[in-house]
């Protein structure tokens, strides 16, 4: 019932007291999981033992998972101990975060489209906007995440230094969210994700602290290649610092995020060029396949992010030349993937948004939860769709057992009348 | 048989708002769910915002219906209130009567009546000055 009442796109309903999840709706944000207090929704991140089909292995860890850990504990140690967890290589995702800002700044300098243009570095926006938002698809900034440019370019690299064929080399993002495992399996706006798969921070958690508390002191490189610009998309407002403060707007959690889209729907924020956008509260650290709370973990990482280089680590000319060669632009369109309408023509959708209204105004209006719907609107049309039965609905049920007791006592009274008058 | 129309009315507040943007919301969310193409929502939902707010900055109460058929979609916005002058003049780009308050949210560029007209297939305006002002939005569904 939590989960059903937390999913903000009406996903979850309780079919025979199991919660059952309405696949066309879900947009994998992981409102339910954190919800859950028996911990029963588990999400599909696949297990460390999957990699041994690859020769290689790079490990490109979500900046979130730095702020797992005290900031007295730089990305140098941790990276060294994910090497000892058993993966060949590990890449850090900074440079590529670096090389996608500049590409975002080099895309709205040429942008002639509607504003504002909506990041699409968070799977779970993405998947919002198609689903319920269709008509602000094209509003999504088609540049690749940096996750993707970084696994297709360690692929490249370590190929080149191994001999070993890319597609041998297995690319596993240390997730802080569901969503980026769905991504890499749907790979939205690619014709295929450059990662294979992903593990999330919390499974491997446990193992990777026991790594880290064995790592010596000296490792070469304490930063591990990360930089304060790139640490920052781990928390909203980090990725656009250096776009014009004045018209970007951050915003992180689901439901801001979904108030904000609705505003932009409506024509309110043409003013803001970029929105960027997180599902989780704060952004990635508050993902919830992560161990840290949300704030704590923004305030680690701000820590973090004072003590590493500035950066930026990448090269801004072989960005911009890049850039021209379309190497950061999704090569697939971001498809719209709106909502099933409660009938394929618009005269039956009329005629049962009538009857949905005609039922729900005899329902109790409480959403109470007792029939497996979150409100008695998502109720009624499930009804009005055959997807339920009305008798589901505890005072609809009662109302009906009453009126059939009061039926039964007119017609015993009616009957005692009767006999009484032939005596 | 002539087609089925579904109609529902919602009653606006002036100055309310902490609640100003929910009725063209709502409007939005009711097309999405009888399959409305997604280009003819926005052109509603643009038109269908700026009237509220509309209402919301300058009238005291109103009421706002939407009519949708297999043919179009309607919305049409009756309030209580000053009324317009001058409607030709306000219907010009960039032409405010709006207070220092509501520009400070943001509103009076003078573009509200401007960009219902230009999301709508069919628009027409009557004010009486101390009575109010009627809007008949019409938007067509593609064919």
């Amino acid at each position: 019932m939590s989960c059903m009442r937390a999913c903000p796109t009406d996903a979850v309903r309780v079919r025979k007291a199991h919660a059952v999840k309405l696949a066309d709706r879900c947009i994998d944000c992981g409102e339910c999981i954190n919800v859950c207090p028996r911990a029963a929704i588990v999400p599909l991140t696949e297990q460390m033992t999957d990699l041994s089909k690859f020769d290689r292995t790079v490990a490109i860890p979500s900046p979130a998972l730095y702020a797992q850990f005290d900031a007295d504990v730089p990305p140098g140690v941790i990276s060294a101990a994910l090497k000892q967890c058993g993966f060949s290589d590990v890449e850090c995702l900074s440079p590529a975060c670096d090389e996608v800002t500049a590409a975002t700044e080099m895309f709205l300098a040429e942008y002639r489209g509607q504003y504002p243009l909506i990041s699409s570095f968070c799977p779970t926006v993405v998947r919002l906007i198609q689903v319920k938002y269709p008509e602000l698809v094209d509003q999504l900034l088609p540049i690749l995440a940096p996750r993707e440019v970084s696994a297709r370019d360690a692929k490249v690299r370590m190929s080149k230094e191994t001999g070993i064929p890319p597609d041998r080399i297995g690319a596993v993002y240390i997730t802080p969210c569901p969503g980026k495992m769905v991504a890499i399996l749907e790979h939205p706006g690619m014709a295929k994700s450059n990662l294979d798969t992903a593990v999330s921070i919390s499974d491997l958690f446990p193992t990777l602290a026991a790594a880290v508390s064995k790592v010596g002191d000296g490792e070469p490189d304490m930063s591990g290649g990360e930089t304060a610009s790139g640490i920052s998309w781990a928390f909203m407002g980090g990725f656009p610092r250096s776009l014009p403060a004045e018209n970007t707007l951050p915003v992180a959690g689901l439901r801001n995020v979904i108030r904000i889209l609705d505003d932009v729907e409506k024509g309110k924020l043409r003013k803001y060029a970029f929105i960027e956008c997180h599902a989780c509260p704060e952004g990635c650290v508050g993902g919830c396949l992560t161990v840290e709370n949300p704030y704590v973990a923004r305030g680690k990482a701000i820590r973090l992010r004072q003590r590493l280089p500035s950066g930026p680590a990448f090269d801004r000319d072989r960005t911009a030349m890049r850039y021209r060669e379309g190497s950061y632009l999704m090569d697939e369109p971001l498809a719209a993937r709106p909502l099933r309408p409660l009938a394929s023509d618009v005269a039956s959708a009329i005629s049962k948004m009538k009857e949905r209204d005609r039922l729900l105004a005899s329902l109790p209006g409480i959403d109470c939860g007792a029939c497996g719907a979150p409100s008695c609107r998502a109720f009624a049309e499930d009804v009005v769709l055959d997807e339920a039965e009305q008798a589901l609905c505890v005072f609809s049920w009662q109302r009906e057992v009453l009126g059939r007791i009061d039926d039964l006592a007119r017609l015993v009274k009616l009957q005692r009348e009767s006999e009484g008058g032939n005596r | 048989m002539a087609s089925e129309e579904f109609e529902n009315a919602f009653a606006v507040l002036g100055r309310d708002f902490a609640n100003a943007g929910r009725v063209s919301t709502a409007i939005k969310d009711t097309l999405k769910g009888l399959g409305i193409q997604a280009p003819i929502v926005r052109r509603v939902a643009i038109a269908s915002y700026e009237a509220e707010m509309n209402l919301v900055m300058y009238a005291s109460r109103g009421k706002m219906r939407l009519t949708v058929s297999s043919e179009a979609i309607t919305i049409d916005v009756d309030d209580e209130g000053p009324g317009i002058e001058d409607v030709s003049l306000a219907m010009q780009e960039g032409y405010s009567t709006a207070t220092p308050e509501m520009r400070e949210m943001g509103f009076g560029a003078g573009m509200g009546l401007p960009n219902i007209r230009k999301n709508a297939d069919e628009f027409v305006i009557t004010s009486e000055v101390g009575r109010g002002t009627r809007l008949h939005i019409r938007v067509n569904l593609l064919a």
